[in-house]
Protein backbone atom coordinates (compact mmCIF):
# COMPACT_ATOMS: atom_id res chain seq x y z
CA UNK A 1 0.00 0.00 0.00
CA UNK A 2 2.87 2.58 1.50
CA UNK A 3 4.72 1.98 -1.88
CA UNK A 4 1.45 2.64 -4.49
CA UNK A 5 0.75 6.13 -2.43
CA UNK A 6 4.28 6.91 -2.41
CA UNK A 7 4.29 6.04 -6.21
CA UNK A 8 1.36 8.45 -6.73
CA UNK A 9 3.17 10.94 -5.07
CA UNK A 10 6.34 10.59 -7.01
CA UNK A 11 4.18 10.57 -10.31
CA UNK A 12 2.29 14.23 -9.33
CA UNK A 13 5.66 15.29 -8.44
CA UNK A 14 6.66 14.44 -11.64
CA UNK A 15 4.35 15.71 -13.32
CA UNK A 16 4.31 19.63 -11.44
CA UNK A 17 7.84 20.31 -12.89
CA UNK A 18 7.21 18.19 -16.30
CA UNK A 19 9.15 19.89 -18.96
CA UNK A 20 5.54 21.72 -20.37
CA UNK A 21 4.80 23.08 -16.55
CA UNK A 22 8.91 24.30 -16.59
CA UNK A 23 8.22 26.30 -19.70
CA UNK A 24 5.31 27.71 -18.54
CA UNK A 25 7.88 29.66 -15.70
CA UNK A 26 10.56 30.00 -17.81
CA UNK A 27 9.49 31.11 -21.28
CA UNK A 28 7.86 34.69 -19.59
CA UNK A 29 11.69 35.35 -18.20
CA UNK A 30 13.20 35.48 -21.74
CA UNK A 31 11.69 33.90 -24.80
CA UNK A 32 7.70 35.79 -24.30
CA UNK A 33 8.69 38.12 -21.40
CA UNK A 34 5.63 40.13 -20.78
CA UNK A 35 7.52 43.81 -20.92
CA UNK A 36 9.88 43.12 -23.76
CA UNK A 37 7.72 40.65 -26.25
CA UNK A 38 4.18 40.79 -25.58
CA UNK A 39 4.28 44.30 -24.82
CA UNK A 40 1.27 43.96 -21.88
CA UNK A 41 2.20 45.96 -18.22
CA UNK A 42 3.93 48.73 -19.60
CA UNK A 43 2.57 51.66 -17.93
CA UNK A 44 3.46 51.10 -14.55
CA UNK A 45 7.24 49.29 -15.58
CA UNK A 46 7.68 52.62 -16.31
CA UNK A 47 6.19 54.68 -14.03
CA UNK A 48 7.26 53.32 -10.82
CA UNK A 49 11.58 52.92 -11.31
CA UNK A 50 12.83 55.66 -10.11
CA UNK A 51 13.55 53.59 -6.52
CA UNK A 52 14.34 50.10 -6.58
CA UNK A 53 12.26 49.71 -3.44
CA UNK A 54 9.02 51.20 -4.84
CA UNK A 55 9.62 48.85 -8.00
CA UNK A 56 10.28 45.84 -5.41
CA UNK A 57 6.76 46.66 -3.93
CA UNK A 58 5.16 46.94 -7.32
CA UNK A 59 6.65 43.74 -8.37
CA UNK A 60 4.83 41.87 -5.11
CA UNK A 61 1.86 43.51 -5.64
CA UNK A 62 1.64 42.74 -9.34
CA UNK A 63 2.83 39.19 -8.08
CA UNK A 64 0.08 38.36 -5.71
CA UNK A 65 -2.75 40.59 -7.54
CA UNK A 66 -1.62 38.09 -10.60
CA UNK A 67 -1.86 34.30 -9.02
CA UNK A 68 -5.15 35.37 -7.05
CA UNK A 69 -6.67 36.54 -10.88
CA UNK A 70 -5.13 33.69 -12.37
CA UNK A 71 -6.31 31.13 -10.00
CA UNK A 72 -9.65 32.38 -9.18
CA UNK A 73 -10.16 32.86 -12.64
CA UNK A 74 -9.25 29.31 -13.85
CA UNK A 75 -11.55 27.95 -11.03
CA UNK A 76 -14.07 29.84 -12.08
CA UNK A 77 -13.54 29.62 -16.24
CA UNK A 78 -16.57 26.70 -16.64
CA UNK A 79 -18.77 28.77 -14.67
CA UNK A 80 -18.72 32.53 -16.55
CA UNK A 81 -20.63 32.90 -19.52
CA UNK A 82 -18.48 34.07 -22.49
CA UNK A 83 -20.11 37.49 -22.61
CA UNK A 84 -19.53 38.62 -19.27
CA UNK A 85 -15.89 37.43 -18.81
CA UNK A 86 -14.66 41.05 -19.36
CA UNK A 87 -16.83 41.94 -16.17
CA UNK A 88 -16.03 39.21 -14.25
CA UNK A 89 -12.27 39.48 -14.41
CA UNK A 90 -12.31 43.09 -13.50
CA UNK A 91 -14.26 43.06 -10.60
CA UNK A 92 -11.79 39.67 -9.27
CA UNK A 93 -8.76 41.87 -9.88
CA UNK A 94 -10.09 45.19 -8.50
CA UNK A 95 -11.55 43.55 -5.66
CA UNK A 96 -7.76 42.02 -5.07
CA UNK A 97 -5.94 45.24 -5.70
CA UNK A 98 -8.20 46.49 -3.22
CA UNK A 99 -6.86 44.28 -0.73
CA UNK A 100 -3.15 44.75 -2.13
CA UNK A 101 -4.07 49.20 -1.52
CA UNK A 102 -5.39 48.59 1.84
CA UNK A 103 -2.69 46.67 3.11
CA UNK A 104 0.20 48.99 1.82
CA UNK A 105 -1.66 52.07 3.49
CA UNK A 106 -1.28 50.18 6.66
CA UNK A 107 1.60 48.58 6.62
CA UNK A 108 4.08 50.99 4.36
CA UNK A 109 2.23 54.32 4.18
CA UNK A 110 5.26 56.05 2.67
CA UNK A 111 5.73 53.85 -0.05
CA UNK A 112 1.96 53.56 -0.80
CA UNK A 113 2.32 57.50 -1.09
CA UNK A 114 4.81 57.47 -3.37
CA UNK A 115 3.10 54.96 -5.68
CA UNK A 116 -0.16 57.15 -5.54
CA UNK A 117 -2.06 56.08 -8.58
CA UNK A 118 -0.16 53.58 -9.32
CA UNK A 119 -1.53 50.72 -7.23
CA UNK A 120 -5.10 51.12 -8.69
CA UNK A 121 -3.93 51.19 -11.67
CA UNK A 122 -2.87 47.21 -11.48
CA UNK A 123 -6.46 47.06 -12.57
CA UNK A 124 -5.90 48.31 -16.02
CA UNK A 125 -2.35 46.37 -16.32
CA UNK A 126 -2.80 44.49 -19.38
CA UNK A 127 -0.52 42.43 -17.88
CA UNK A 128 -2.92 40.86 -15.79
CA UNK A 129 -5.69 40.94 -18.69
CA UNK A 130 -3.72 39.51 -21.30
CA UNK A 131 -2.75 36.56 -18.88
CA UNK A 132 -6.29 36.08 -17.60
CA UNK A 133 -7.80 36.17 -21.15
CA UNK A 134 -5.15 34.38 -22.68
CA UNK A 135 -4.20 31.43 -20.46
CA UNK A 136 -6.36 31.81 -17.17
CA UNK A 137 -9.43 31.06 -19.02
CA UNK A 138 -8.49 27.69 -20.95
CA UNK A 139 -6.20 26.34 -18.77
CA UNK A 140 -6.67 24.49 -15.13
CA UNK A 141 -5.69 26.06 -12.05
CA UNK A 142 -2.43 24.21 -11.63
CA UNK A 143 -0.63 25.76 -14.53
CA UNK A 144 -2.57 29.19 -14.65
CA UNK A 145 -0.57 29.35 -11.17
CA UNK A 146 2.56 28.78 -12.86
CA UNK A 147 2.12 31.30 -15.47
CA UNK A 148 1.09 33.76 -13.32
CA UNK A 149 4.30 33.19 -11.02
CA UNK A 150 6.04 33.19 -14.31
CA UNK A 151 4.53 36.32 -15.85
CA UNK A 152 4.89 38.31 -12.56
CA UNK A 153 8.97 37.44 -12.53
CA UNK A 154 9.23 38.56 -16.14
CA UNK A 155 7.56 41.84 -15.66
CA UNK A 156 9.45 41.72 -11.87
CA UNK A 157 13.38 41.21 -13.41
CA UNK A 158 12.66 44.47 -15.85
CA UNK A 159 11.23 46.66 -13.04
CA UNK A 160 14.18 45.70 -11.14
CA UNK A 161 16.70 46.11 -13.70
CA UNK A 162 15.38 49.30 -14.80
CA UNK A 163 14.97 50.80 -11.38
CA UNK A 164 18.89 49.93 -10.14
CA UNK A 165 20.06 51.59 -13.34
CA UNK A 166 18.15 54.93 -12.81
CA UNK A 167 18.46 54.74 -9.13
CA UNK A 168 22.21 53.94 -9.51
CA UNK A 169 22.39 56.86 -11.60
CA UNK A 170 20.22 59.19 -10.80
CA UNK A 171 20.25 59.45 -7.55
CA UNK A 172 24.04 57.48 -6.54
CA UNK A 173 22.03 54.98 -4.00
CA UNK A 174 20.06 51.89 -3.66
CA UNK A 175 16.89 51.30 -1.59
CA UNK A 176 15.79 48.98 -0.30
CA UNK A 177 12.12 48.42 1.61
CA UNK A 178 12.78 48.71 5.36
CA UNK A 179 16.55 49.62 4.59
CA UNK A 180 15.77 53.19 3.03
CA UNK A 181 18.22 54.88 0.79
CA UNK A 182 21.88 53.34 1.04
CA UNK A 183 24.61 55.76 -0.56
CA UNK A 184 27.53 53.71 -1.57
CA UNK A 185 29.33 56.59 -3.29
CA UNK A 186 31.44 58.35 -0.47
CA UNK A 187 30.27 62.06 0.02
CA UNK A 188 33.50 63.38 -0.31
CA UNK A 189 32.96 62.24 -4.46
CA UNK A 190 30.31 64.66 -5.45
CA UNK A 191 31.30 68.45 -6.88
CA UNK A 192 29.10 69.92 -4.23
CA UNK A 193 31.54 68.38 -1.87
CA UNK A 194 34.83 69.43 -3.65
CA UNK A 195 34.94 66.23 -5.62
CA UNK A 196 34.34 65.01 -9.45
CA UNK A 197 31.18 62.85 -9.39
CA UNK A 198 27.62 64.40 -10.22
CA UNK A 199 24.15 62.46 -10.10
CA UNK A 200 22.69 62.14 -13.50
CA UNK A 201 19.68 64.32 -13.27
CA UNK A 202 18.31 63.24 -16.37
CA UNK A 203 17.81 59.32 -14.89
CA UNK A 204 15.38 60.29 -12.77
CA UNK A 205 13.05 62.02 -15.52
CA UNK A 206 10.36 60.17 -17.07
CA UNK A 207 11.95 59.64 -20.65
CA UNK A 208 14.93 57.50 -19.48
CA UNK A 209 12.54 55.12 -18.13
CA UNK A 210 11.40 54.32 -21.91
CA UNK A 211 14.59 54.85 -22.61
CA UNK A 212 16.42 52.07 -20.90
CA UNK A 213 13.42 49.59 -21.46
CA UNK A 214 14.42 50.51 -25.32
CA UNK A 215 18.15 49.12 -24.43
CA UNK A 216 16.96 46.65 -22.51
CA UNK A 217 15.20 45.37 -25.79
CA UNK A 218 17.50 45.93 -27.84
CA UNK A 219 20.37 43.37 -25.86
CA UNK A 220 17.82 40.99 -25.25
CA UNK A 221 16.90 40.90 -29.35
CA UNK A 222 20.52 40.80 -30.60
CA UNK A 223 21.37 38.03 -27.84
CA UNK A 224 18.22 36.37 -29.65
CA UNK A 225 17.49 36.61 -32.91
CA UNK A 226 14.27 34.74 -33.06
CA UNK A 227 12.74 37.84 -31.63
CA UNK A 228 13.41 40.33 -34.14
CA UNK A 229 10.67 42.19 -35.72
CA UNK A 230 9.86 43.10 -39.42
CA UNK A 231 9.97 46.34 -39.40
CA UNK B 1 -8.45 81.08 -16.96
CA UNK B 2 -7.84 78.22 -14.60
CA UNK B 3 -9.89 76.12 -17.02
CA UNK B 4 -7.40 77.22 -19.93
CA UNK B 5 -4.14 76.03 -17.19
CA UNK B 6 -5.88 72.72 -16.71
CA UNK B 7 -6.07 72.06 -20.08
CA UNK B 8 -3.09 73.31 -21.16
CA UNK B 9 -1.37 71.42 -17.99
CA UNK B 10 -3.34 68.03 -19.13
CA UNK B 11 -2.06 68.23 -22.47
CA UNK B 12 1.79 69.44 -22.36
CA UNK B 13 3.12 69.55 -19.03
CA UNK B 14 1.29 66.25 -17.11
CA UNK B 15 0.95 64.45 -20.25
CA UNK B 16 -0.23 60.72 -20.19
CA UNK B 17 1.94 59.14 -21.84
CA UNK B 18 5.18 61.23 -21.46
CA UNK B 19 4.69 62.07 -18.31
CA UNK B 20 3.17 59.17 -16.62
CA UNK B 21 3.24 56.53 -19.31
CA UNK B 22 -0.48 55.59 -18.92
CA UNK B 23 -1.98 54.08 -21.91
CA UNK B 24 1.32 52.57 -23.01
CA UNK B 25 0.14 49.67 -24.19
CA UNK B 26 -2.71 50.48 -26.99
CA UNK B 27 -0.59 53.19 -27.09
CA UNK B 28 2.45 50.80 -28.78
CA UNK B 29 0.15 48.27 -30.17
CA UNK B 30 -2.50 50.55 -32.57
CA UNK B 31 0.78 53.11 -33.61
CA UNK B 32 1.58 51.30 -36.84
CA UNK B 33 -0.48 54.16 -38.98
CA UNK B 34 -1.82 57.42 -38.43
CA UNK B 35 -5.60 56.81 -39.68
CA UNK B 36 -6.19 54.38 -36.83
CA UNK B 37 -4.28 56.19 -34.31
CA UNK B 38 -6.02 58.76 -35.10
CA UNK B 39 -9.54 56.87 -34.62
CA UNK B 40 -8.42 55.40 -31.19
CA UNK B 41 -7.39 59.28 -30.01
CA UNK B 42 -10.27 60.30 -31.14
CA UNK B 43 -12.10 57.46 -29.07
CA UNK B 44 -10.14 58.15 -25.85
CA UNK B 45 -10.53 61.79 -25.79
CA UNK B 46 -14.89 60.61 -25.88
CA UNK B 47 -14.16 58.41 -23.13
CA UNK B 48 -11.95 60.28 -21.05
CA UNK B 49 -14.50 63.49 -21.57
CA UNK B 50 -17.54 61.36 -20.27
CA UNK B 51 -15.89 59.01 -18.01
CA UNK B 52 -14.25 61.53 -15.72
CA UNK B 53 -16.85 63.83 -14.72
CA UNK B 54 -19.38 61.01 -14.12
CA UNK B 55 -16.61 59.66 -11.83
CA UNK B 56 -16.13 63.27 -10.24
CA UNK B 57 -20.63 63.34 -9.28
CA UNK B 58 -19.32 59.39 -8.13
CA UNK B 59 -17.21 60.27 -5.53
CA UNK B 60 -18.15 63.65 -4.60
CA UNK B 61 -21.76 62.34 -3.84
CA UNK B 62 -21.11 58.83 -3.07
CA UNK B 63 -17.42 57.55 -2.38
CA UNK B 64 -15.77 60.00 -0.77
CA UNK B 65 -15.52 60.65 3.61
CA UNK B 66 -18.79 61.84 4.35
CA UNK B 67 -19.89 62.63 0.81
CA UNK B 68 -23.52 60.72 1.51
CA UNK B 69 -24.37 63.34 3.86
CA UNK B 70 -26.91 65.00 1.72
CA UNK B 71 -28.37 61.94 1.60
CA UNK B 72 -29.22 61.63 5.13
CA UNK B 73 -27.40 63.40 7.94
CA UNK B 74 -26.40 60.34 9.91
CA UNK B 75 -24.09 58.94 6.82
CA UNK B 76 -21.68 61.86 7.52
CA UNK B 77 -19.05 58.96 8.85
CA UNK B 78 -19.30 56.80 5.99
CA UNK B 79 -16.13 56.54 3.85
CA UNK B 80 -16.85 54.54 1.03
CA UNK B 81 -13.32 55.42 -0.81
CA UNK B 82 -12.13 51.86 -0.65
CA UNK B 83 -14.55 51.15 -2.98
CA UNK B 84 -13.75 53.49 -5.38
CA UNK B 85 -11.75 51.49 -7.61
CA UNK B 86 -14.34 49.09 -8.58
CA UNK B 87 -17.03 51.72 -8.82
CA UNK B 88 -14.68 53.78 -11.47
CA UNK B 89 -13.47 50.64 -13.42
CA UNK B 90 -17.58 49.74 -13.32
CA UNK B 91 -18.42 53.06 -14.59
CA UNK B 92 -15.47 53.09 -17.09
CA UNK B 93 -16.45 49.19 -18.53
CA UNK B 94 -19.91 50.38 -19.10
CA UNK B 95 -19.23 53.54 -20.79
CA UNK B 96 -16.96 52.11 -22.94
CA UNK B 97 -19.40 49.35 -24.03
CA UNK B 98 -21.61 52.23 -25.07
CA UNK B 99 -19.42 53.93 -27.03
CA UNK B 100 -18.63 50.83 -28.97
CA UNK B 101 -22.27 50.20 -29.98
CA UNK B 102 -22.46 53.91 -30.91
CA UNK B 103 -19.42 53.54 -33.32
CA UNK B 104 -20.49 50.25 -34.61
CA UNK B 105 -24.04 51.94 -35.38
CA UNK B 106 -22.96 55.49 -36.59
CA UNK B 107 -19.16 54.78 -38.34
CA UNK B 108 -18.49 50.97 -39.04
CA UNK B 109 -15.85 52.21 -41.36
CA UNK B 110 -13.91 53.16 -38.07
CA UNK B 111 -15.46 50.50 -35.71
CA UNK B 112 -13.36 48.06 -38.61
CA UNK B 113 -10.35 49.57 -38.00
CA UNK B 114 -10.25 49.97 -34.52
CA UNK B 115 -11.25 46.22 -34.25
CA UNK B 116 -10.20 44.66 -31.09
CA UNK B 117 -8.65 47.88 -29.70
CA UNK B 118 -11.87 49.51 -28.89
CA UNK B 119 -13.37 46.79 -26.23
CA UNK B 120 -9.27 47.03 -24.88
CA UNK B 121 -10.08 51.19 -24.02
CA UNK B 122 -11.59 49.65 -21.20
CA UNK B 123 -8.24 48.77 -19.56
CA UNK B 124 -6.83 50.94 -21.29
CA UNK B 125 -4.37 52.86 -18.44
CA UNK B 126 -5.29 56.33 -19.13
CA UNK B 127 -8.74 55.89 -18.45
CA UNK B 128 -9.16 54.91 -15.09
CA UNK B 129 -5.80 57.00 -14.69
CA UNK B 130 -7.42 60.09 -15.55
CA UNK B 131 -10.30 59.07 -12.97
CA UNK B 132 -7.77 58.48 -10.17
CA UNK B 133 -5.91 61.38 -10.78
CA UNK B 134 -9.13 63.25 -10.72
CA UNK B 135 -9.64 61.55 -7.05
CA UNK B 136 -6.34 62.34 -6.07
CA UNK B 137 -5.88 66.49 -6.55
CA UNK B 138 -9.33 67.26 -5.95
CA UNK B 139 -10.51 69.39 -8.47
CA UNK B 140 -12.93 71.81 -6.80
CA UNK B 141 -15.88 71.40 -9.42
CA UNK B 142 -17.43 68.94 -12.08
CA UNK B 143 -15.95 71.70 -14.82
CA UNK B 144 -12.45 71.84 -13.74
CA UNK B 145 -13.14 67.60 -13.69
CA UNK B 146 -14.44 67.30 -17.29
CA UNK B 147 -11.72 69.77 -18.61
CA UNK B 148 -8.69 67.71 -17.13
CA UNK B 149 -10.67 64.56 -18.34
CA UNK B 150 -10.52 66.43 -22.15
CA UNK B 151 -6.98 67.90 -21.56
CA UNK B 152 -5.73 64.50 -21.00
CA UNK B 153 -7.38 62.75 -23.82
CA UNK B 154 -6.07 65.75 -26.18
CA UNK B 155 -2.73 64.88 -24.96
CA UNK B 156 -2.79 61.44 -25.09
CA UNK B 157 -4.22 61.62 -29.08
CA UNK B 158 -1.36 63.93 -29.95
CA UNK B 159 1.36 61.57 -28.52
CA UNK B 160 -0.13 58.48 -30.24
CA UNK B 161 -0.57 60.29 -33.81
CA UNK B 162 2.64 61.52 -33.36
CA UNK B 163 4.44 58.71 -32.82
CA UNK B 164 2.08 56.86 -35.88
CA UNK B 165 3.77 59.58 -38.39
CA UNK B 166 7.14 58.72 -37.01
CA UNK B 167 6.67 54.83 -37.20
CA UNK B 168 5.35 55.64 -40.82
CA UNK B 169 8.29 57.33 -41.69
CA UNK B 170 10.76 55.18 -39.79
CA UNK B 171 10.31 52.17 -42.01
CA UNK B 172 12.21 53.81 -45.00
CA UNK B 173 15.19 54.11 -42.94
CA UNK B 174 17.91 51.71 -41.72
CA UNK B 175 17.35 50.89 -38.09
CA UNK B 176 19.84 47.74 -36.32
CA UNK B 177 17.50 44.65 -37.35
CA UNK B 178 17.50 44.22 -32.80
CA UNK B 179 15.66 47.78 -32.63
CA UNK B 180 13.69 47.15 -34.97
CA UNK B 181 9.58 48.09 -33.82
CA UNK B 182 9.19 48.04 -30.41
CA UNK B 183 12.64 48.99 -29.32
CA UNK B 184 13.01 52.03 -31.50
CA UNK B 185 9.61 53.10 -30.43
CA UNK B 186 10.58 52.91 -26.88
CA UNK B 187 13.44 55.02 -27.72
CA UNK B 188 11.84 57.63 -29.30
CA UNK B 189 8.96 57.76 -27.35
CA UNK B 190 11.62 58.58 -24.91
CA UNK B 191 13.54 61.36 -27.04
CA UNK B 192 9.83 63.04 -27.53
CA UNK B 193 9.40 62.90 -23.57
CA UNK B 194 12.29 65.21 -23.55
CA UNK B 195 11.32 67.36 -26.15
CA UNK B 196 7.86 67.25 -23.83
CA UNK B 197 9.61 68.31 -20.72
CA UNK B 198 10.79 71.75 -21.78
CA UNK B 199 6.76 73.01 -21.02
CA UNK B 200 7.49 72.22 -17.36
CA UNK B 201 6.93 74.99 -15.21
CA UNK B 202 4.89 76.89 -18.16
CA UNK B 203 1.75 78.83 -15.76
CA UNK B 204 -0.55 80.51 -17.94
Amino acid sequence: MSTDTNIAVETKRESLFSKKNRKLLKDPLDDSNPITVQVLGICSALAITVQLQQAVIMSLSVLFVMIGGNVIISLLRNMVPDRIRIIVQLVVVASLVIIVDQVLKAFQPDISEKLSVFVGLIITNCIIMGRLEAFALGNKPGPSLLDAIGNAMGYAWILLVVSIVREIFGSGAISLPGMGQVKFLPSSWFISEGGFYENNNLMILPPMALITVGLIIWIQRSRNAALIEEN
Amino acid sequence: MEYLSIFVKGIFIENMIFAYFLGMCSYLAVSKTVKTANGLGLAVIFVLGITVPINYLLENYVLKDGALSWLNPEYVNVDLSFLSFIMFIAVIASMVQLVEMIVEKFAPALYGALGIFLPLIAVNCSILGGALFMQDRQYPSIGEATVFGLGSGVGWWLAIVAIAAIREKIRYSHVPAPLRGLGITFIITGLMGIAFMSFMGIEI
